[in-house]
């Protein structure tokens, strides 16, 4: 089977969906000519012309308001964002219109807004946020967030043929480090359902992301010690797969939530919330949060790296739950 | 200072009377004694205090109905209030407590229920009584707190493990998973605790024994009666069969825990025997057909099968009356008043509606408070009095379609009558094979007073009631 990275894992699954499907078009900025900011969509334009890889002008509101509007008439768009810090101008697009009007008025609205976010490339405050739970908290939408590049294939195939507005996350740290095998057939993976990326027994880490690699990491140094984690890694937040979270939890009785988003508001509490209401008695000890503080993502490399959740910061908290 | 809340005793409980304060204003109480007497429409209940402390307020008078969760009294801690009414022993005053009925499940508490009702001189901590004590510490022998987790306290309480007894490793001695599941793999669990102190044990008469947790009377029971000591079920070994699948935990309504317990404690009480006895149902079918269009436009309810099993029960029991009798210690009691109750499926549950001196009520008055009290119970406007006091119970599985059940009986009933479903089968009859309306009727029967020849005899009197029908019903 072929190896590829992260990038070109979605980048394949994006040029089998355009084969396979012609209301597949992809619009955006710089997308065409100069193939994407981190060449995603290289290729594309000599592929597939320029009436499906459209260049546009720096508005993201316009171009998730084109994509709701072709998506009506019976498209399905696939949006990039450069950055996924640049969504926010997008926003009223995408939580007034996009994820409400199947509610409102019945039509079904299949677009896929994808780009890259995320720290660890010295990017600054602008370029580097994981801004997902914007997006988790607003009902309509769907949330992936994918951590392996076998993953990040069959979840934006899963997500260009889902019928509701998904809003793709794309670790652009993960971009050219992160490689897989990828098998030769037409495979997606549902959105909803996570995966034991390590099984374990004594601490559960439940996590999405880059954040999955940090977590295995952690593992690995735990193992010598002779404590046993478990890494969950939720491949989707919004839907989210529940029953996964609570079986690891009752296994292990002890649980870190690990994301490298900032600490209040962040999916961690969301899920300490969830184990709390229904695993209370499954657990021997204190719900742990390891995240980003919060603060804006430094530009400064030693203080991003401060500010970064990282294997030892992991590993850190593991010991003291072991220890509880 | 202690609210004092009417508790929700069932599901469907929204409501309770206070029938007896058995504390007064000023009275000391310790956490856990018995503090008024409730009745609701499932249970009699002696309530006992939620804390130690002086009862500073009485704010629902006798006999006064208040809804589920209202405040009924306060209680003050001690400390705050040793003042004027501490010193004032309660003994002198006129309501005299009865010992405290159910031990709590500790140490502690067999001395206290040997000692004598006047409080200390000096106010005595508050002590945390065993599982109860609230966040999940509890006072280990040298004063500590035992520090574990919830999963900890969970599995404590199914594998029945005193956490004083197992070493804690974790933070500051905290015990931890690892740490019970050691000391439950290291031997035999401790002994069950002596969960009965031997005092109460001496006093329970088997038969008589009320639904464990809650004291409630007998029905049959006069009144004058001491109450008696609800026991702890002795710790049921279920064999623990390790299952590693995905599970799902739910924890019981108030209902559905009444119900088991009501359920073991039946099967533990009684020696069940059933017996069943095949009824061809012709004439009471003939009957109901000739009848049900003209009940149903005068009563506005439908004329069930039910009163028809009601009457022919109260024939027998007139014959036989052993079966409207209860077990209590040495003596059998029989009762005067013949109480039919009606099992009656609830989505959550059952509840047993009572036809009170069905003996005394022709067939129509029969028919119409079997239709009434079933129909109050699915929408759960039954009073209290409506589901006391029953002596002999009908089961209908039949409705469902079983051919007959084994039903349990109804403590302290001594026989139960269940009817299954009626539908028409080939029979012989002169000869030849017929097509007859026929159904099962399956008695159990407590054979610690009631024989099989005497259950039989009874069978053979509802059969012939309910083949040779011969009541005009309008």
């Amino acid at each position: 089977m072929p190896v590829l990275t992260h990038l070109e894992a979605i980048r394949q699954g994006i040029w089998e969906e355009m084969e396979r499907d012609p209301s597949v078009f992809l619009i955006g900025e710089d997308i065409g000519v100069y193939g994407g900011a981190f060449k995603v969509t290289q290729g594309m334009l000599e592929k597939f012309g320029a009436d499906r890889v459209i260049d546009t002008p720096i508005s993201e509101s316009a171009i998730v308001g084109a994509a709701v509007g072709a998506a009506l008439m019976g498209m399905r768009p696939v949006v990039e964002m450069q950055f996924m810090d640049f969504i926010a101008c997008g926003f009223d697009q995408i939580v007034n219109m996009a994820a409400k009007i199947h509610y409102r008025w019945g039509p079904a609205v299949p677009i896929v807004i994808r780009g890259p976010s995320g720290a660890g490339v010295h990017g600054g405050p602008y370029h580097s946020q994981s801004n997902e739970m914007w997006f988790v908290h607003t009902p309509g939408l769907k949330v992936v967030v994918p951590a392996t590049a076998y993953d990040a294939k069959g979840l934006i195939k899963a997500s260009i043929r889902d019928n509701n507005p998904v809003i793709f996350y794309e670790h652009k740290f993960l971009y050219r480090r992160i490689k897989d095998e990828i098998p030769a057939d037409d495979y997606v993976v549902p959105i909803g359902k996570a995966r034991v990326a390590r099984s374990g027994t004594d601490i559960s880490v439940i996590t999405y992301g880059a954040m999955v690699w940090t977590a295995l990491e952690a593992a690995e140094e735990l193992e010598k010690e002779g404590v046993s984690l478990e890494v969950i890694d939720l491949r989707s937040l919004l839907p989210y797969d529940e029953e996964a979270v609570l079986e690891s939890v009752r296994k292990c009785s002890k649980v870190i939530l690990l994301h490298e988003d900032t600490r209040i508001g962040g999916f961690a509490g969301e899920l300490a919330a969830v184990i709390a209401e229904k695993a209370f008695e499954d657990l021997d000890g204190p719900i742990v949060r390891v995240t980003s503080p919060d603060t804006p993502v430094p530009f400064s490399p030693p203080l991003e790296e401060y500010f970064l959740p990282n294997a030892k910061k992991v590993a850190e908290a593991a010991r003291r739950l072991a220890a509880y | 200072m202690t609210n004092v809340i009417m508790p929700q005793m069932g599901e469907s409980i929204a409501e309770g009377t206070v029938t007896k304060w058995l504390k007064k204003v000023g009275d000391k109480v310790e956490r856990d004694e018995p503090l008024f007497e409730i009745s609701t429409d499932k249970v009699d209940a002696e309530i006992p205090s939620p804390s130690a402390g002086v009862l500073t307020k009485i704010l629902v008078a006798e006999n006064q109905t208040v809804a589920v969760n209202a405040i009924v009294a306060e209680i003050d801690a001690e400390g705050s209030a040793a003042s004027a009414p501490s010193s004032q022993p309660a003994a002198s005053g006129g309501a005299i407590p009865t010992p405290p009925p159910v031990p709590a499940p500790d140490g502690d508490s067999r001395a206290r229920a040997f000692e004598p009702v006047a409080p200390p001189p000096a106010p005595a901590p508050p002590q945390a009584a065993g599982m109860n004590g609230g966040l999940g510490t509890e006072i280990g022998g040298n004063g500590h707190k035992i520090r574990s987790s919830p999963l900890v306290r969970r599995i404590a309480k199914e594998k029945n493990v005193d956490l004083r007894s197992v070493k804690g490793t974790g933070l500051g001695g905290r015990i931890s998973k690892r740490d019970i599941l050691a000391y439950i793999a290291a031997g035999p669990s401790a002994p069950p605790s002596a969960r009965i102190s031997p005092a109460s044990a001496a006093q329970i008469t088997p038969g008589a024994m009320p639904p464990a947790g809650t004291e409630q009377r007998a029905s049959a029971s006069p009144s004058s009666m001491p109450a008696v000591p609800a026991p702890e079920p002795s710790p049921m070994q279920a064999p623990s069969v390790a299952f590693t699948g995905a599970t799902q935990v739910v924890p019981m309504t108030p209902m559905r825990k009444q119900i088991a317990e009501h359920m073991i404690l039946s099967r533990r009480t009684s020696a069940h025997v059933t017996t069943v006895f095949e009824v061809e149902m012709t004439r009471v079918f003939e009957t109901r057909a000739q009848n049900a269009a003209e009940f149903e436009r005068r009563n506005g309810q439908k004329l069930t099968f039910t009163p028809f099993f009601v009457r022919a029960a109260v024939e027998a029991i007139k014959q036989y009356p052993i079966f409207n009798a209860s077990v209590d210690g040495d003596n059998v009691i029989y009762k005067r008043d013949l109480n039919i109750g009606i099992a009656v499926a609830l989505e959550t549950g059952l509840i047993v509606p009572v036809v009170k001196r069905a003996d005394e009520k022709n067939f129509l008055g029969i028919a119409r408070t079997v239709a009434d009290l079933a129909e109050r119970a699915r929408t759960k406007r039954l009073n209290f009095d409506e589901v006391q006091g029953g002596t002999f119970t009908i089961t209908n599985p039949g409705v469902f379609g079983s051919l007959f059940g084994t039903p349990i009986i109804n403590q302290p009933q001594v026989a139960i009558l269940g009817v299954g479903v009626i539908e028409k089968r080939a029979v012989v009859r002169n000869d030849a094979i017929a097509i007859r309306p026929m159904a099962y009727l399956a008695l159990s029967f407590d054979h610690r007073v009631i024989d099989g020849a005497m259950a039989d005899q009874f069978m053979v009197k509802v059969k012939t009631v309910l083949e040779n029908w011969s009541e005009a019903v309008l």
